[in-house]
């Protein structure tokens, strides 16, 4: 892929403490418009920590933060803090961003739940929640979705669709992707950069060169031959069901 | 109807008029407490305001303004979970004004006034300060509310959204200190909270909308203060806690709904 000049949102050097022990450290990163950029590693290596430094939600220790002017950003959180207190519809809750009612129907129509309007966010499944989050995270169109896991309580046919859909909309949106997965089998297919990260970044790269690297092998262990990396956590649906795809897809 | 019970009516109304959607975001947000802390803190106010010698309503106000602030700057530091601070600051800023009341000779608090307000004994310079401070933190509320309403769903996506959370968290702290400042006057220490949270938790079973919750629960409001003015007319109950006790009947009549939808 050719590189624009400026990245959309790079960070640079970062260093992020915690009680004396470094959650982050001389960590750089680059998005550009139109990437897809998926962040792995095990739990507890500091990819929330990074995304929320990069969204600004945090500040790092050292290091600094560039992003382009008139940056606008998509979010899709692991989960809201949202509860049954507030009686809030779908609708709503997308126009929270300031967006109008046709941006939000668009919205809802094309992450494919589009007669959900008018339900209560209390009362939507896993799925639709998931679906619901990415559509606020697009209803901005913006320069840059950033999304934790967001294929979190979906189930593996879900999860694969899921993916498909955030390519979609890389391409629709002319925007970039940072992602943080767990999914590694089906991110691969629908990423142009992977980052290793495990308080510093390992390695990264290209899919098919990254699931070669050594760091990256030490990290997640051997590949099958299926080209699934097996993980050194366990995750529900981390088995080598019939959604697994081979690496070399392009 | 004797003159001093329509001034009472009315600034009880007015009072329940914004608790109404203040209220509202204490039950969202979870902040039960942070009514009990401001109006324990009134008591310092109080004495401040005694040793100072300034009007007592404007030390009140003071008082729960600043406490809500150092509670902000607390939060912001993020060392100790919210309701664990609220317990810190709420118990020693009550202490500190019960022992500087006590250095103060002539300091005579009506504690019976203080812990149940005294809403029979409101004058119309009272019912006028109720009034446009109502009016003015119901307008600012207007013209928040959206971001309020983000920030309550979620801070995280609020603040990436483009809204600056810092300010808008601070300026819901300080309407709330404002107004449980006011209303004090009206329910007393001991009863603000609920004035604040019963009638919004009843209105959330008959409401499907943000707005509607803040309305109803307004009307709820109103129609507690009026049944408990009236009820003290007519048996002699005092005032406050009969206010009170009413909302709490039109919470147990409301659970019925709740449990259809």
């Amino acid at each position: 892929m050719e590189l624009p000049l400026q990245p959309l949102l790079s960070a640079n050097n970062v260093l992020f403490q915690r009680n004396g022990k470094a959650i982050l450290d001389g960590v750089d990163i680059q998005i550009q418009r139109g990437e897809i950029l998926t962040l792995i590693g095990p739990n507890g290596a500091g990819k929330t920590t990074l995304v929320r430094i990069l969204l600004g939600l945090l500040s790092p220790d050292k290091g600094n933060i560039k992003r382009s002017k008139n940056l606008t950003i998509g979010y899709m959180p692991q989960k809201l803090s949202l509860d049954g207190s507030m009686p809030l519809t779908v609708d709503r809750f997308l126009a929270l961003t300031g967006s109008k009612p046709a941006a939000i129907g668009e919205a809802l129509a094309r992450v494919d739940v589009p007669a959900i309007g008018r339900q209560l966010m209390s009362k939507l499944s896993g799925g639709e929640l998931q679906r619901v989050m990415l559509a606020r995270a697009i209803v901005r169109k913006p320069d840059l979705l950033v999304l934790d896991e967001p294929v979190q309580g979906v189930d593996i046919t879900g999860q694969s669709k899921l993916y498909r859909l955030i390519g979609e909309l890389r391409s629709e949106l002319n925007c970039a992707v940072l992602m943080i997965s767990h999914d590694l089998h089906l991110v691969m297919a629908q990423t142009d950069t992977v980052v290793c990260l495990n308080h510093h970044i390992c390695c990264q790269g290209h899919p098919e060169s990254i699931s070669t690297d050594p760091a990256f092998l030490e990290l997640f262990g051997q590949q099958t031959d299926t080209g699934v990396a097996v993980y050194t956590h366990h995750h529900d649906h981390q088995h080598d069901s019939g959604e697994t795809r081979h690496p070399h897809q392009h | 109807m004797p003159e001093f019970l329509i001034i009472a009516l009315l600034t009880g109304i007015a009072v329940a008029l914004v608790a109404g959607p203040l209220g509202c975001f204490i039950v969202w947000r979870r902040m039960a407490y942070f009514g009990d802390t401001l109006a324990h803190s009134a008591l310092l106010g109080v004495s401040f305001g005694w040793l100072l010698s300034i009007n007592l309503n404007i030390a009140v106000a003071c008082g729960c303004l600043i406490l809500a602030m150092l509670l902000v700057l607390l939060q912001q530091k993020r060392l100790l979970a919210t309701d664990t601070l609220l317990g810190i600051l709420s118990h020693s800023t009550l202490a500190l004004g019960l022992v500087i009341a006590s250095t103060q000779a002539n300091i005579r608090i009506d504690i019976t006034a203080y812990l149940f307000g005294d809403l029979l004994a409101v004058s119309i310079a009272d019912l006028s300060t109720v009034a446009i401070v109502s009016i003015l933190v119901l307008a600012a509320l207007a013209m928040l509310w959206r971001k309020l309403l983000a920030l309550t769903v979620d801070e995280d996506l609020a603040h990436v959204e483009g809204i600056n959370v810092f300010w808008v968290r601070t300026s819901l702290m300080l309407l709330m200190a404002l107004v449980i400042a006011i209303a004090m006057k009206v329910v007393g220490v001991l009863l603000i909270t609920a004035l604040l949270i019963i009638p919004a938790a009843t209105s959330r079973n008959l409401s499907k909308t943000p707005e509607q919750m803040a309305v109803i629960a307004s009307l709820l409001g109103m129609t507690s203060i009026a049944l408990g003015i009236g009820s003290s007319y007519l048996w002699d109950s005092p005032a406050g806690p009969s206010i009170v006790l009413a909302s709490a009947v039109l919470f147990l009549l409301s659970l019925p709904l709740a449990k259809k939808r």
